[in-house]
């Protein structure tokens, strides 16, 4: 499970594997297969309620909680976006609220992928990575009113 | 005073190019491919060199100083209208309005002419390609006045459907306001013909000229518009400035936009009283260096000739678009008849932004998105497009790039 192993942990995973590759176009060849290998998230829940928006691709994004952990599900209509999300996944899915509140995500930068998160690209990645974090303030403020 | 180039004369791209510092560039190790033209040109040598000069050699405020260098810069910002003036044939200095660029001349128009003459139930008319700076401050006015707001539709081509804009016009139509060139489709929309028929109405007709101006020639005169909008750093100047020309006697009607120094005449605490045209409308210091290096950019364009560069960027459009016909599930945006300088296309089950940032990984840079233009691009049923603008130091080989950019692309996102 990969709840055993910390946020961190999958973080320097991810590094260990993008190590591997020396050209953006193989970083982004692995980034595509990602994301079209993420599960499409089911119509029904790609709402407006669940929309993250950037001002070029869509962004839609599920959080549940369950036995003190966050979800996430998500999907984009653009697939590179797809493919970061699902490595967002892969790191903060499944973790206690406080792990992810505090999530430093420095694998992005350590990627070469900032540049998905500067105010340039205003992609829905920075806005996901916010609403992914919302979701775990709002579901340990829940849980510590005990609602 | 420099002579447009001969029509016949043949234009040497890659001498052009040497003049060009940042086309020697690399970006992720490979040569630098700029295909956004239309968000914005790059600089020729001479309009660094004119920035340059100005600050290390005569800095200083403008127009009320009265030591050299202020002389001197003085001199050079007011020797930018003259060039611009002849640029566009305006019959006076007096009509040219230095103003941050096309937006800020829009709103200008807006804020001033707009609130002055728009009353309750007269209509407005814009067109169903305007970038978002030509409809959002004609929203403005016609929801503080009560004033109707009419659009022109566009048809599947990508063209105005001008029995439309018949239709729309009547006496109750104030202000007709379009894009001469469309920076999403490259279509260039029949504004001479716009201009006849508004003027007939008894309205008057603002172009905005932000993709007009480094391709074609434009006689103010001739084409007798009320008002010209258009920035600097589209046609291989500065960023920061633009031009708004308005005839003479309407910018004396108008009333001031904003306040502040240089604008003014006399202030006491009981009224103040305006300088007069041009100034009447620069309020504050305005961006002098810019503006001097705008001189450099129009002389740049003068000396090739719009018609010599017009013609090297439609060959350029014409191989392009035959090469991504051959691309299977492609489908270009706006196939106007008269069309200059831009290609906008979609391709099956590939995101514009995928498209992009694949593109880039290749040192190509294009635009994608809605273009500021969210209306026209749901006029088509489509998030947004890739666009390719060429300019005239883009080559054919360039063409070869994205085309072969695009393969690949294509290729890995399938």
């Amino acid at each position: 499970m990969k709840t055993e192993k910390t946020i961190a942990a999958i973080e320097e995973e991810i590094v260990d594997e993008f190590s591997l590759f020396d050209s953006w176009d193989d970083k982004y060849e692995y980034i595509i297969d990602l994301g079209k290998k993420l599960p499409p998230l089911e119509e029904e829940h790609k709402k407006d309620e669940n929309r993250v928006r950037g001002c070029q691709s869509t962004v839609w994004l599920v959080a549940d909680y369950k036995d003190g952990k966050v979800h996430f599900r998500a999907d984009s209509d653009s697939v590179i976006v797809k493919g970061l999300i699902s490595m967002l996944i892969r790191v903060l899915s499944g973790h206690a609220p406080d792990e992810i509140i505090n999530a430093k995500l420095e694998f992005i930068h350590r990627i070469g992928m900032t540049t998905h998160l500067a105010q340039t690209r205003s992609n829905g990645l920075l806005a996901m990575v916010k609403q992914m974090k919302n979701y775990a303030l709002a579901f340990k403020v829940k849980n510590s009113l005990s609602i | 005073m420099i002579k447009p180039a001969e029509v016949s004369g043949s234009l040497d791209v890659y001498a052009i190019r040497e003049q060009f510092p940042i086309l020697n560039r690399e970006v992720k190790g490979y040569p630098l491919v700029y295909f956004d033209n239309a968000a914005t040109t790059q600089k020729p040598k001479e309009v660094i060199d004119a920035l340059v000069s100005y600050y290390t050699t005569y800095n200083a405020n403008i127009h009320r100083g009265i030591h050299t260098l202020a002389e001197e810069a003085t001199a050079a910002y007011e020797a930018t209208r003259n060039t611009v003036q002849q640029f566009i044939n305006a019959a006076s200095r007096e009509e040219i309005i230095f103003t941050r660029g096309t937006t800020e001349s829009i709103n200008l128009v807006a804020y001033t002419w707009g609130r002055q003459n728009i009353q309750e139930g007269d209509e407005i008319i814009i067109s169903g390609m305007e970038h978002h700076s030509n409809i959002v401050p004609w929203q403005i006015v016609c929801e503080e006045k009560k004033a109707v707001l009419k659009v022109v539709p566009v048809n599947d081509e990508g063209e105005l459907l001008m029995d439309a804009f018949d239709k729309l016009l009547s006496s109750r139509t104030k202000l007709v306001s379009v894009m001469y060139v469309s920076n999403a489709m490259g279509t260039v929309n029949p504004v001479r013909d716009i201009i006849q028929k508004a003027h007939k109405a008894g309205a008057l007709v603002l172009v905005d000229g932000a993709q007009a101006m480094a391709h074609l020639e434009v006689d103010v005169q001739e084409l007798d518009c009320d008002f010209l909008a258009f920035s600097a750093h589209k046609l291989y100047g500065p960023t920061g400035v633009g031009v708004l020309y308005g005839k003479k006697h309407l910018l004396q009607d108008m009333p001031v936009f904003q306040g502040g120094g240089e604008m003014i005449k006399e202030v006491t605490f009981e009224k103040t009283t305006y300088n007069d045209l041009p100034y009447k409308y620069e309020a504050g210091t305005p961006n002098i260096a810019d503006t001097i290096a705008f001189k450099a950019a129009i002389e740049f364009v003068t000396r090739i000739g719009r018609k010599n560069m017009h013609r090297h960027e439609q060959g350029l459009v014409e191989y392009a678009t035959r090469k991504l016909e051959t691309i299977p599930g492609l489908r270009i945006i706006g196939r106007a008849k008269e069309k200059i300088s831009v290609i906008s296309f979609v391709i099956d089950k590939a995101h514009p932004q995928d498209l992009g940032i694949l593109l880039d990984n290749r040192g190509i840079a294009v635009r994608t998105g809605h273009h500021c233009c969210e209306p026209l691009m749901n006029r088509f049923g489509i998030p947004g497009t890739t666009r390719a603008s060429f300019a005239v130091y883009n080559t054919m080989e360039e063409v070869d790039a994205l085309i072969t950019g695009l393969q690949k692309a294509i290729k890995l996102l399938s």
